[in-house]
Formats: structure tokens, C-alpha cells, sequence
């Protein structure tokens, strides 16, 4: 077999307090992708900043083997890092509106790692430049190169930063949630970048907390927990037959449908003929939808489509332009994406729920009591009474979230990106509270997300909407199962994992291999 | 962009012609005869007396006064200053010189030597960061005049390393400059190594140790454009402290300046020198802060979009 890009065995990594990777090892061949999947905290990211020599001053690294092209890297100064980075291995970052640096052309951040490198004569980078991004798919490229992170959509910053970590072809790549970000055509583009890149002999190492998002490119997949790698094997080993059960756990948490049974009451809401203009832009475009007691309507669309104008258009926090909401306000109440910040953090946690039973108008001296019961209903204990949001996890604090909306006896939820922040575990356990509670208590949830498996999982009815227009509604198990709209077929078609190409829905297991022939389609835009 | 300048420069007309209208105010508003006020404490000639009325009109209606004044100020006409037998403008003209120089030199001073620290101490092992800290804590504590007084006793009396008095040649500019520089630096240096801190903690740093550039390249070339909006901001603010930080200590190291000519011409009740200071700076305060905004269109280019 031929020499490992990187390989390392026994890897352990250390943070002051914290055992961050435990005895992990990893070899990537030329041509060859593995991936790394853990939730966060895993240790898969230090893992990979460990073959780049970027662990930090206050890491303690000790590693069997650290080998990069065959060349033992364990005693390496920093200079001979440097060499390493950019140039031997290439480190792609999650987020590219934040992993750019927003006050210089994204020109001269490729252009950069062309001159830290000398890998051409500076007359000739500019021209390398514009040849680096047509080979990562961006359109005029001449114009872009000029542009700033911020005036490109997540898309295109994504393959810039592609384009930065390529630019001296390094012998890896490594992408660090390369997707998270971004909406889920655009992801299954630089999905099909990077299985470009794949096929024309470049080495990958994905990281993901998504096991749907690697499944397609994957040819070896290590599952990581707590620092410990728990599975390593062909991704059709790991997908097919999973022998641990965190990666059991992993895959029947990757939501999609739900088998639903609710029961339809009288409508809760009413909207009609939607529309709202921003300076000229129209965000909600003649929207029209009806919300019955004790069932929920997911509402799907990528970032711009509307999804949350309309949301605040049915909260009354916007007046609509034309058309109607008929809603009982009183009665409606809202969990948003970041609890955190949703949250004023010197509120405890018995605070917050008093202040929304105050509201409702609980009397003060049952509202402990309450408290509590609220907190038993979304699966807490009241030990979290008197902690502050800031020290509880995120599905903790998501549940306080819940909590707190329900503390009034709404009829309606409005349910914004819920779980969006969330790990892939902890999604699959706040969407089955919420699902609970609506057989418990028949509320009903107006629950808006970009993710199509989430809304799958917990919707009766779909509302799609594209540029501010629905483009499809109805039975959600219609939609998902035969979309009629070419938009929602396209939307469904970008789902990674591919469980949505088979008729049959109940399908959830994530078919590795055979899943190729998707990516060789031709880019679109 | 360019709306927006105009806006800026539009604006700046108003500040100015707002200090104008406060200092003509002033004058009438003090008690006592306006001839007498503007004499101040000097004896003057009936003669000269009739012409100051004559110059500024007083025998009219008062807003006749008032636009009297306005065209003289246009003009570039600040007055007499009877003290001095001289006009203000060329009494302050004088000055000038010397205080730019002060002013020019401390802030430049300043800048270097904080963005050198910030650079060195940001994110760096504990004692360095506590060590740099706790120095900027007793620079900022130190009021201006004792750290002059302080430096003119050691550097000029005890070592006499240096002129402790006038200002002529660099090596008057020395204490004078460390004592302006030293509570402006401190305070730059504080803000400057905190917002060094949060940008260093961003991705994009991460991104560009990943291609392979050092940690100090980091430093030079990303982060320290991140951090500029603030610092030119605060430095836009200090302006204004350097300018009272300067009349003491113009007064302590015995050096010619504007700060020195506001302190006689208080003392002396010589009105037209003051007013001629106050409208100086309120020019001082609009040029500063067109720099200032300029300065934020080229160092961020996401708020060139904005108007």
C-alpha cells in the first residue's frame, strides 16, 4: 500500500483540565476520504489541528506515530509546521463568512497562501488566483476576486476558502463541517466539489458532527466520542452495520418522518394573501396557510425565503403590507434557534419561568410549583432552578426554552430553527419533547426550519416557500414522498445521505457507496 | 461615500458656526460693560476705546453685532488682544508651532509604542499580559503635571540629561512629549491588546495560521486592521485630552504653545485670546473626526456600502 498522506497512531491530547483525545489513530491515503464523526466535544477537531501543529501553547501532545508523506513530524519546530501548512495539507474551516477575514478581498486571502508558500512568481498570482477560483466553481471570477466576504452569498465564500486552502495543491485537504453553514442545495454543491477534488486524486479528511453529510463521500469513517475513537470502518461497515451503540445512537437520531397521528382541532391560525416589503424587496410574497389545534405546520425554506418574516408576520412583531393573520396573540408564545441570546443571561433559571408565569398570570405562590412541573414536562429536574442559562448545556437550555413558552398554556408554538444549534442526539430528543407535548398537551406548532428531515420528522403539513412565494403546500407526507414542485424536488434532492431518492420513506439507513453516481451531476450556479 | 462626506463637511459648518455664536454669546452675557470685558484687565486710551466700539460695532442693534462679528471671524479676523497689542490670530499663529509639534510628536509616540505593546502582549503568557497591565493601571492613575514634574526633576535637575526649559530642538521635545504620551498610550495600549484578544480568538486567524503564516504575521497583517476602528476612534477622543494634558504641561516645562497663551489670557480676563482658543479647537475637533471617519471608510470596506 502506498505511503499514508498523514498517519498517526496513539494520539493523545491534553488542555489543562481535559483529557480532549484519548489513544486516537488515523492514516489517509492519496485519493483516499475518511471522516471523523463525533458531537461536539469529541475531540475531532483537535484531532485534525493536531496533524497542522495547531494545537496551541497550552496542549500537551503525545502521539505513538505523527508521520506526514512518511516524514516523522512529532519533533517538528514550528517553522517546519509552517512549511507543512498550506503546503503539504490544506485546512478548510466551517463558516466561510467568518473564517475569511472580512476587511480584505477574497483575492488576496487566496493570494496569501500562494506568497507565504513562494509557489509562483508574484507577477503571476494574480492570474493564479482567478485560475484557483474557476477550478472551485466560482463565476466571474475576475469580479469576485475583488469582492469582500460579505458581499458574497455563503456559497461562494465557502469555495473561495476552498480555493485559499487548494491554492499550493496540497497533498490533503482537510474540512473542518465543511456544510454546516450553509443551506442545503448550496451544501450539496460543495459537497460536489469536494468529491471533484476527491476524484482528481486529492486526499480528504471531513470532520462532521453529520454522519448524513460524510456518507456520501466517505470511503472510511471513524466515529469519535469523548476523545475515544468508539467505530473505524468502511463507511459501508459503519453505515450498513454499525457495531457500537453511540453509532447506532448517531444514525436513528438523523431525523426523518415521523410517524404521525394527530388529531386536527378547530384553526388557531389563519393567514391570508401575506405580503411584506422591505425597501423594495418583497420577503413574503402573498403566503397563505392555516394552522389547526394540536398539529403543526412545518414551514421549509433556504435562508432569504421568508420563513422567518412570516414568522414574526403571524408574532405581530411586523405588520403584514396586505393580508390578514388571524391568531389569538395572547395565547401564542415562541422558541427561537439560540435560547442563549433569547435569554438574558443574569436571569436564573427559576427567574425566567417566574417571569413567564407572572405573565401568563399564574399567582405568585403557585408559580414555584409550576416551575417545577413545567420543568418535569420538558425532562428537567429542578436542581436547574437556580443556575443561570449560560451553565447549562445546549439541549438543556433549549428545554428551559420550552419550558418558559409553555408557562402561559399557549395553544400555539411558533418554533424557529429549534434544533438548528443543536447536536445531532440532542435534536433527535428535543424534537421528540416537542412531540410529546403536543400529544400531551395539543398545542400547536408553526415550526419553521431550513433542515427538510427535522420538518419531515415533526410536521403534518408543509408550507415550501422559495423568494418569499410558497411553492408547494400540503400533507407533508405527500410532499416529502412525491413533491410536485420542481424547487421542492430539487430541495429534497440536495438532502445528503440520499434518503429521500427512494419512494419508500421509512428507508433511514444511510447507503454509503452507491451513492456516487449523485455527484458526478453537473454544477448548477 | 461621497454623500456622506458632504454630509460630514455639512455638519461641521454647523459645529463651527455653533461656536461662534457661543463665544459672541459669551461676551455679552458676561456682566459689566462689553468694552470693559474685552480690554480686560490692561488701561487703554479713549481712543482706543472708540475704535473698539467702532470695530465691533456696539453702538448698533444687537443682531448687527452679531453679524458683524460672523464676517469679522469669516474674514480670519479673531480680534485685538489688548494685552498683547497684537491681533489674536497672529498671537495664536505664534503659538501654534510649538504645540502642533508637542501634540504631533506625543500622539505619534503614543501610537507606536502602544500598537508595538499591544502587538507583544496580547494572548501571551499570564505574567506578561499582568505585568504590561498593571504598568498601563499606574499610567493611566499618574495625573499629567506630576508626571512632568517628576520627569523635569530627575531627566533635567538631577541627571540633567535634557533642557528643563523652552522649546527649541528635539531634545526640548523630550520630557515634554513623554509626559503628554505616557496617559494616551497607556489607555491605547489597554483597548488596543483587548480587541486584539477577541480577534485573535476568530476563525479567520485560525484560517491564515493554517496556510502557514506565522503568529506574529498574523498579528501585523489581519488582526491589527481589526482592531484600528476602535483605536482611531479613541484616538479621535484623546485628541481632546491631549489638549488640556498640554497646558499644564507647556506651563511646567517653561515651553511657548497655545496652552500657555490660554493660561495667561485666562488669567489676564483677555476675552478675545479665548475665544480665538475656543474657536481653534472647536476647528481642531471637526478636522479630527472628518479624519476620523475617512480613516473608518479605508480600514473597513463594510461600511463603504452603508450611507
Amino acid at each position: 500500500m502506498s505511503t499514508p498522506v498523514v498517519e498517526v497512531t496513539d494520539l493523545h491530547v491534553s488542555f489543562p483540565g481535559v483529557h480532549a483525545v484519548r489513544g486516537v489513530s488515523l492514516a489517509v491515503h492519496p485519493g483516499e476520504c475518511v471522516a471523523v464523526v463525533g458531537e461536539s466535544g469529541s475531540g475531532k477537531s483537535v484531532t485534525a489541528r493536531t496533524l497542522l501543529g495547531l494545537t496551541g501553547e497550552e496542549a500537551t501532545v503525545t502521539a505513538g506515530r505523527l508521520a506526514i508523506e512518511g516524514v516523522d513530524a512529532s519533533g517538528f519546530p514550528e517553522r517546519q509546521w509552517r512549511s507543512i501548512r498550506g503546503r503539504k495539507i490544506g485546512y478548510v474551516l466551517q463558516d466561510a463568512l467568518v473564517s475569511l477575514d472580512s476587511l480584505r478581498p477574497v483575492g488576496k486571502e487566496i493570494a496569501e497562501t500562494l506568497k507565504l508558500h513562494r509557489a509562483a512568481p508574484r507577477h503571476e498570482i494574480p492570474g493564479r488566483v482567478i485560475d484557483l477560483l474557476t477550478e472551485v466553481g466560482v463565476p466571474e471570477p475576475e469580479v469576485r476576486a475583488k469582492q469582500y466576504p460579505h458581499e458574497l452569498s455563503g456559497g461562494l465564500r465557502q469555495r473561495a476558502l476552498i480555493a485559499s486552502a487548494i491554492a499550493c495543491g496540497p497533498r490533503l485537504l482537510i474540512a473542518d463541517e465543511p456544510t454546516t453553514a450553509l443551506d442545503v442545495t448550496v451544501q450539496a454543491q460543495i459537497l460536489r466539489l469536494l468529491a471533484e477534488r476527491k476524484r482528481a486524486g486529492q486526499a480528504l479528511l471531513l470532520i462532521s458532527h453529520d454522519l448524513a453529510v460524510v456518507a456520501e463521500l466517505a470511503d472510511r469513517i471513524l466515529v469519535m466520542k469523548d476523545g475515544v475513537v468508539v467505530e473505524d470502518g468502511t463507511a459501508a461497515q459503519v453505515l450498513g452495520a454499525p457495531g457500537h451503540p453511540y453509532t447506532k445512537s448517531l444514525l436513528d437520531a438523523i431525523p426523518g418522518p415521523g410517524s404521525r397521528n394527530t388529531v386536527a382541532g378547530d384553526v388557531v391560525i389563519r393567514a391570508e394573501g401575506l405580503v411584506k416589503t422591505f425597501k423594495g424587496r418583497t420577503a413574503v410574497d402573498g403566503v397563505s396557510f392555516e394552522l389547526r389545534a394540536g398539529q403543526t405546520l412545518g414551514v421549509v425554506g433556504e435562508s432569504g425565503s421568508g420563513k422567518t418574516t412570516t414568522a414574526r408576520l403571524v408574532l405581530g412583531l411586523l405588520q403584514p403590507d396586505r393580508g390578514t393573520v388571524e391568531v389569538d396573540r395572547r395565547q401564542t408564545q415562541v422558541v427561537y434557534q439560540d435560547p442563549l441570546s433569547s435569554f438574558d443571561p443574569r436571569f436564573s433559571v427559576r427567574r425566567i419561568l417566574d417571569e413567564a408565569l407572572e405573565v401568563g398570570g399564574t399567582p405568585r405562590r403557585e408559580r414555584v410549583k409550576r416551575s417545577v412541573e413545567l420543568l418535569e414536562q420538558v425532562g428537567l429536574d429542578d436542581s436547574v432552578l437556580d443556575r443561570r442559562p449560560l451553565k447549562l448545556s445546549g439541549g438543556q437550555r433549549q428545554r428551559v426554552a420550552i419550558a418558559r413558552a409553555l408557562a402561559p398554556r399557549p395553544r400555539v408554538i411558533v418554533c424557529d430553527e429549534p434544533v438548528s444549534a443543536l447536536d445531532v442526539s440532542i435534536q433527535a430528543q428535543v424534537l421528540d419533547l416537542l412531540t410529546g407535548l403536543q400529544a400531551e398537551l395539543g398545542v400547536a406548532y408553526l415550526f419553521i426550519s431550513h433542515h427538510l428531515g427535522v420538518v419531515h420528522h415533526v410536521s403534518d403539513h408543509v408550507l415550501v416557500l422559495k423568494d418569499g412565494r410558497a411553492v408547494e403546500s400540503g400533507d407533508a407526507h405527500q410532499i416529502f414522498t412525491a413533491p410536485a414542485d420542481p424547487y421542492t424536488q430539487e430541495l429534497l434532492a440536495a438532502v445528503p445521505g440520499g434518503h429521500y431518492d427512494q419512494a419508500d420513506p421509512s428507508r433511514r439507513a444511510l447507503p454509503g457507496r452507491e451513492q456516487h453516481h449523485r455527484l458526478v451531476r453537473p454544477q448548477v450556479g | 461615500m461621497i454623500r456622506r462626506i458632504l454630509t460630514r463637511l455639512g455638519t461641521s459648518v454647523l459645529v463651527l458656526w455653533g461656536a461662534v455664536t457661543v463665544s459672541f454669546t459669551a461676551l455679552h452675557l458676561t456682566p459689566g460693560n462689553v468694552v470693559d470685558v474685552l480690554i480686560g484687565s490692561s488701561i487703554v486710551t479713549p481712543e482706543v476705546r472708540a475704535q473698539i466700539i467702532a470695530d465691533y460695532g456696539l453702538d448698533e442693534p444687537l443682531f448687527v453685532q452679531y453679524a458683524t462679528y460672523l464676517g469679522r471671524v469669516l474674514r480670519g479676523d479673531l480680534g485685538q488682544s489688548y494685552q498683547l497689542h497684537e491681533p489674536v490670530a497672529s498671537a495664536i499663529g505664534a503659538q501654534l508651532g510649538p504645540s502642533l509639534q508637542l501634540a504631533g510628536a506625543s500622539l505619534l509616540v503614543a501610537v507606536v509604542v502602544s500598537t508595538t505593546l499591544a502587538i507583544l502582549t496580547a494572548r501571551r503568557r499570564p505574567w506578561i499580559r499582568g505585568l504590561s497591565s498593571n504598568l498601563e493601571l499606574i499610567g493611566v492613575s499618574i495625573p499629567t503635571f506630576w508626571t512632568a514634574i517628576l520627569l523635569l526633576t530627575i531627566f533635567s535637575f538631577q541627571l540633567g540629561w535634557f533642557p528643563a526649559v523652552g522649546a527649541d530642538g528635539l531634545a526640548a521635545l523630550v520630557l515634554p512629549v513623554i509626559a503628554v504620551a505616557l496617559p494616551i498610550t497607556t489607555m491605547l495600549t489597554q483597548m488596543m491588546r483587548e480587541g486584539l484578544e477577541l480577534t485573535l480568538e476568530q476563525p479567520f486567524v485560525l484560517t491564515a495560521r493554517t496556510r502557514g503564516m506565522s503568529d506574529l504575521g498574523v498579528r501585523l497583517r489581519h488582526a491589527l486592521r481589526h482592531v484600528l476602528v476602535p483605536t482611531v476612534t479613541l484616538i479621535g477622543w484623546l485628541v481632546g485630552l491631549t489638549v488640556g494634558a498640554m497646558v499644564a504641561v507647556e506651563q511646567i516645562f517653561s515651553r511657548q504653545g497655545i496652552g500657555q497663551l490660554t493660561l495667561t489670557a485666562v488669567g489676564g480676563k483677555d476675552l478675545p485670546v479665548v475665544m480665538g482658543v475656543v474657536l481653534l479647537t472647536a476647528v481642531l475637533y471637526v478636522v479630527v473626526n472628518i479624519v476620523v471617519d475617512v480613516l473608518y471608510l479605508l480600514i473597513d470596506p463594510r461600511l463603504r456600502g452603508a450611507t
